[in-house]
């Protein structure tokens, strides 16, 4: 685990203004009915781009390996709200398939990690020395946990205008921001290999490192959650 | 129509639903997740008070892991799916 990474002056000023460099680096706190944060269009861009990239991750893996998720646009039955045509699917001449009632009743889930290290971090196994009660667990576990996380993702899109600005988040939008912040971060801890002596691999990366600029844009993230969490708590 | 019995036959669960050996739900230290956030979420999930929540974040942050509920083998799954929503690194376990 890690403290605050970079230790910044937590008594930032109350500032009601709606203008100022200094308030988009303040991060979240509190209001009366929610959370507010401001940001600029580049910090915008950087959070759109990476929870997009993860929910992507997330969801194409999904539709890979269950190879139960519809395209997207595809025919997928009736709109919710109306009737299904109960005589068609349901008639004797057109029994559900087996594979259609797995992924009714949501066994569609596989039971092996996946191999991609970012995605067995998001997704990580329940039972350390038992692959069979592992893989039974994420069999049952993994379809929701992905559409959990590829939800909060879609909701931290919602509620943060590509052009930045100012973010008014519900207390409910405020813990899909939370949960896909934090994966953003466990994203990027895998890929940029973050350990316990962070604040060292911080401290030492040249700024012509490639790696610089995502140490640096984990490190904001990292604060930016942070006072998220205090905003919350 | 019969009348309902005098009294009801209790049943003899009081024993069986405390298992002798418990299951427990394992957080396990990783070098991403703040302290605070998981302290917020020891709370958030498991209501636990903010004093405890802290001790176990600590327990976790220096000795690599910390028990944090215990129950039937379901509800340590439950759990565990919980903070796997929350990114924490959570597994279960069989009390022995």
């Amino acid at each position: 685990m890690t403290g605050p990474a970079a230790p910044g002056d937590p008594d930032v000023p109350e500032d009601d203004s709606d203008t100022g460099v200094e308030e988009s680096m303040a991060g979240f706190r509190r209001r009366q009915d929610g959370v507010s944060a401001r940001f600029t269009a580049a910090q915008a861009g950087i959070i759109r781009n990476l929870v997009g990239q993860v929910a992507d991750l997330i969801e194409g893996e999904r539709t890979r390996e269950s190879g139960t998720m519809p395209d997207a646009g595809a025919d997928v039955g009736p709109a919710p709200g109306t009737v299904p045509p109960m005589g068609e699917a349901a008639g004797p001449g057109a029994p559900f398939g087996m594979e259609d009632l797995a992924a009714m009743l949501g066994e569609d889930g596989p039971t092996d990690p996946p191999d991609d290290p970012v995605l067995a971090r998001l997704l990580p196994d329940a039972y350390r020395d038992d692959p069979a009660a592992a893989g039974e667990f994420r069999c049952f576990t993994e379809p929701d946990l992905r559409s959990a996380k590829v939800e909060a993702a879609q909701r931290v899109l919602g509620t943060l205008p590509e052009r930045g600005g100012r973010v008014r988040l519900s207390d409910s939008d405020a813990q899909a921001w939370l949960r896909s912040l934090n994966d953003v971060r466990l994203a990027l801890g895998v890929r940029i290999d973050i350990t316990e002596d962070y604040g060292q691999q911080l401290a030492r990366v040249s700024r012509d490192d490639p790696a610089a600029a995502y140490l640096w844009v984990y490190d904001w993230l990292s604060v930016l959650l942070e006072t998220l969490v205090h905003a919350l708590a | 129509m019969s009348v309902a019995p005098a009294e009801v036959e209790r049943p003899e669960t009081a024993q069986e639903a405390v298992p002798d050996t418990p299951w427990v739900t394992i957080v396990w230290n990783d070098p991403v997740n703040l302290m605070s956030y998981v302290t917020y979420v020891f709370q958030k999930v498991f209501g636990y008070a903010k004093a405890k929540a802290e001790k176990l974040m600590l327990d976790v942050h220096h000795k690599g892991r910390a028990v944090v509920s215990s129950g039937t083998r379901e509800e340590m799954e439950h759990h565990a799916e919980i903070l796997h929503g929350y990114g924490l690194w959570a597994t279960v376990s069989h009390d022995r």
